[in-house]
């Protein structure tokens, strides 16, 4: 399994990876999908496996380095790790930064190994699953995938359900790739090759955000002193292993599930944590189990959200839309194909996967302290150096002028998207997932002879419409619930 | 995670053209309006070489879908009003000036020129007053990023004044 990354060339992509994820990870407002959208174009002077281990590692490491600003600064580096504060923070306060980092280093290396045994074992058997898909199913596959993000992603499933028909409407602009008829170019030629993923990503994560901070310029942060990161006591261990082993499952099926795979399984896992825990009353004061229950799902979810990701091509998280884009630029197409034919490329992800988590438990435990110097670069220099590598890398995949305008008007739009409370990761599924929705649901209808009812009898297809409704079901029962 | 927790209040006492949510309902509609009108524009592919939906199909259901969860969401509204968000300070409108700025710069004059004066004009109006680090932020860095690219992945950037002192 380790075989391919026996190269000193690929370790390097792994070590700058993890480093790179770890920077991102920590500096608020950044994170590993807005990183892997502006190292996509670099990754293009890189073989596919070293480009993909690249993005993986940053993947890994980023969800990892938002803990580090959550216990010192009550800010999550990000959002994945915003569970994390709730006692990370509390904790640091008590004058125990130290030990808070060192249970968020030890359950998140810990979950993100288990997700990676995870997706070792489960992504081949969904692969060979996926071998008696046909258009329909995948059409009914893709419903549930945007379903599910609806459903169990943050904030309103209706907005979320905007904002994933948007992401599919923004697919449809340029040549319909059926019968080559321009949709909504309005005579623009740039248009007619459609809007590329990369404006859109830029735009709507790193824009959006530097937007958003020139809001927030009026922002004290409170910096907790960090000495030096410690290992958990036996105490510790002997308190949170339960916590830890759960989370970590949680954090893997949660991600496995189409949605923002690493935010929703850290509240999850914090809050089962704390159902279970014999000190529920110390949540939100300092819990150890609370850091430990949090970290152990976020990067639980990051091998899990590679499952659907490798073995279906539809990714379980904004940042494997980002890692399934690398894929297809570099003519990797994902599906139970790639495990038949390339079987030692994507051993080599999942060696990196697991390399990754123990690289950045090294540099977690011993970089904590200068990773979190980081984060006294202020926004006044860091957003517009950000704006010049967002500008030039947006540009240099189609070498078009054109590409960093769209990307400033998402940017745009991502801001009064988030304001009024739309999350912006469904439109990234979305356009991801459009042509797939679109090209699926034609072609089965070309198949049905254009009879929409067919579609129910194709048992698999039939059972996703199912798990879709009850998708959709699940938040209006959850409200109901929450009032009685 | 309070430091990014903005205050919020209630906005019942406005009139409801002034609310959020019938300022975001009314956005959304009009645009997905627009759109949907224009799909009738599209052209038709003949009936002998269609296979399943035409064209203009699939984007118009999608639009009505969109109008119809928003007309839900306004509905819903009714019942529980959104939160008034804090007024947008003079930061971020600066912000937006330079995002102007900077198409009609790198449109005009310069693709290099538009990304230094955005990133000079952003970090003095977000409060840099020292000139090394304006410096830094507004020539150095994008210098560097340029050159970075240029070399390593081989980009060839737009024509412009600047730009052309480098390739010619």
């Amino acid at each position: 399994m380790m075989a391919p990354l026996f190269s000193s060339k690929l370790l390097i992509v792994l070590l700058f990876g993890t480093l790179f994820g770890l920077i991102l990870g920590v500096l608020p407002g950044l994170g590993p999908t807005t990183g892997g959208a502006l190292i996509l174009p670099f990754t293009m002077t890189l073989d596919p496996l070293s480009a993909i281990v690249l993005l993986t590692s940053i993947y890994c490491a980023g969800t990892y380095g938002g803990a580090i600003t959550a216990v010192l600064i009550n800010t999550p580096g990000t959002p994945a790790a915003a569970a994390t504060c709730l006692d990370g923070y509390p904790l640091a306060q008590k004058g125990e930064a130290g030990r808070a980092l060192g249970m968020a280093t030890v359950s998140s290396t810990v979950g993100g190994i288990f997700s990676v045994i995870v997706l070792v074992f489960f992504a081949p058997v969904l692969a060979k699953l996926a071998y008696e898909f046909g258009q329909p199913e995948y059409f009914a596959l893709a419903i549930f995938g945007l379903t599910m993000l609806a459903s169990i992603g943050e904030g309103s499933p209706i907005k979320n359900l905007i904002a994933g028909a948007f992401g599919i409407l923004i697919s449809t602009i340029g040549k319909d790739f059926m019968t080559s008829i321009d949709r909504f170019t309005y005579g623009i030629n740039e248009l007619s090759v459609g809007i590329g993923f990369i404006p859109v990503v830029v735009g709507l994560f790193a824009i959006s955000e530097m937007l958003t901070q020139s809001t927030l310029l009026d922002q004290v942060f409170k910096r907790v002193a960090l000495k030096a990161v410690k290992l958990p006591s036996l105490d510790d261990y002997k308190k949170t292993w339960k916590t830890i082993l759960r989370s970590s499952g949680i954090g893997s099926f949660i991600g496995v599930l189409p949605a923002e795979g690493g935010t929703v399984a850290s509240l999850i896992g914090y809050s089962e944590a704390k159902r279970f825990s014999k000190e529920p009353e110390e949540f939100g004061k300092g819990s150890i189990e609370g850091i430990a229950g949090a970290e152990a799902a976020n990067n639980a979810a990051t091998g899990g959200a590679m499952v659907p990701t490798l073995a279906l091509g539809i990714p379980g998280s904004a940042t494997t839309a980002v890692i399934l884009t690398g894929l297809i630029i570099h003519g990797v197409r994902p599906g139970p194909d790639l495990f038949r034919e390339q079987p030692d490329f994507l051993y080599g992800i999942f060696g990196a996967m697991l390399i990754a988590n123990v690289l950045f438990f090294i540099f977690g435990f011993f970089g904590a302290k200068l990773f979190a110097r980081i984060t006294l670069v202020p926004n006044k220099i860091l957003w517009p150096m950000i704006f010049a590598v967002s500008v030039c890398g947006t540009y240099s995949l189609s070498q078009s002028i054109i590409d960093v305008w769209i990307m400033l008007f998402f940017g745009v739009l991502g801001f009064f998207m988030r304001r009024f409370g739309f999350s912006v990761v469904p439109v990234i599924i979305g356009l991801i997932l459009g042509e797939l929705v679109e090209g699926t649901l034609r072609q089965s209808l070309v198949i049905f002879d254009g009879n929409w009812l067919m579609f129910l009898t194709r048992p698999i297809a039939l059972t996703f419409f199912i798990l879709s409704l009850i998708a959709l079901a699940f938040p209006l029962l959850r409200t109901k619930k929450q009032k009685d | 995670m309070n430091n990014v927790q903005n205050k919020k209040r209630a906005n019942k006492s406005l009139p409801f053209f002034f609310k959020d949510e019938f300022k975001v309902f009314f956005v959304i509609i009009f645009f997905s309006t627009i759109l949907l009108i224009s799909t009738f524009t599209f052209d038709k592919v003949p009936p002998i070489l269609n296979r399943g939906i035409q064209p203009a199909t699939f984007p118009k259901g999608l639009l009505v879908l969109i109008m119809f969860l928003t007309t839900i969401i306004y509905y819903l509204s009714f019942k529980n009003p959104w939160k008034k968000e804090k007024k947008l300070p003079k930061p971020f409108f600066l912000t937006i000036l330079s995002f102007i700025l900077f198409v009609v710069i790198s449109k005009t004059l310069d693709f290099f020129l538009a990304i230094s004066v955005l990133s000079i004009f952003v970090s003095y109006n977000w409060g840099e007053k020292r000139v090394f680090y304006l410096l830094l932020v507004g020539i150095i860095f994008p210098l560097v990023v340029f050159i970075f690219f240029e070399m390593i992945l081989g980009l060839r950037f737009p024509p412009g004044i600047i730009t052309n002192l480098y390739y010619y």
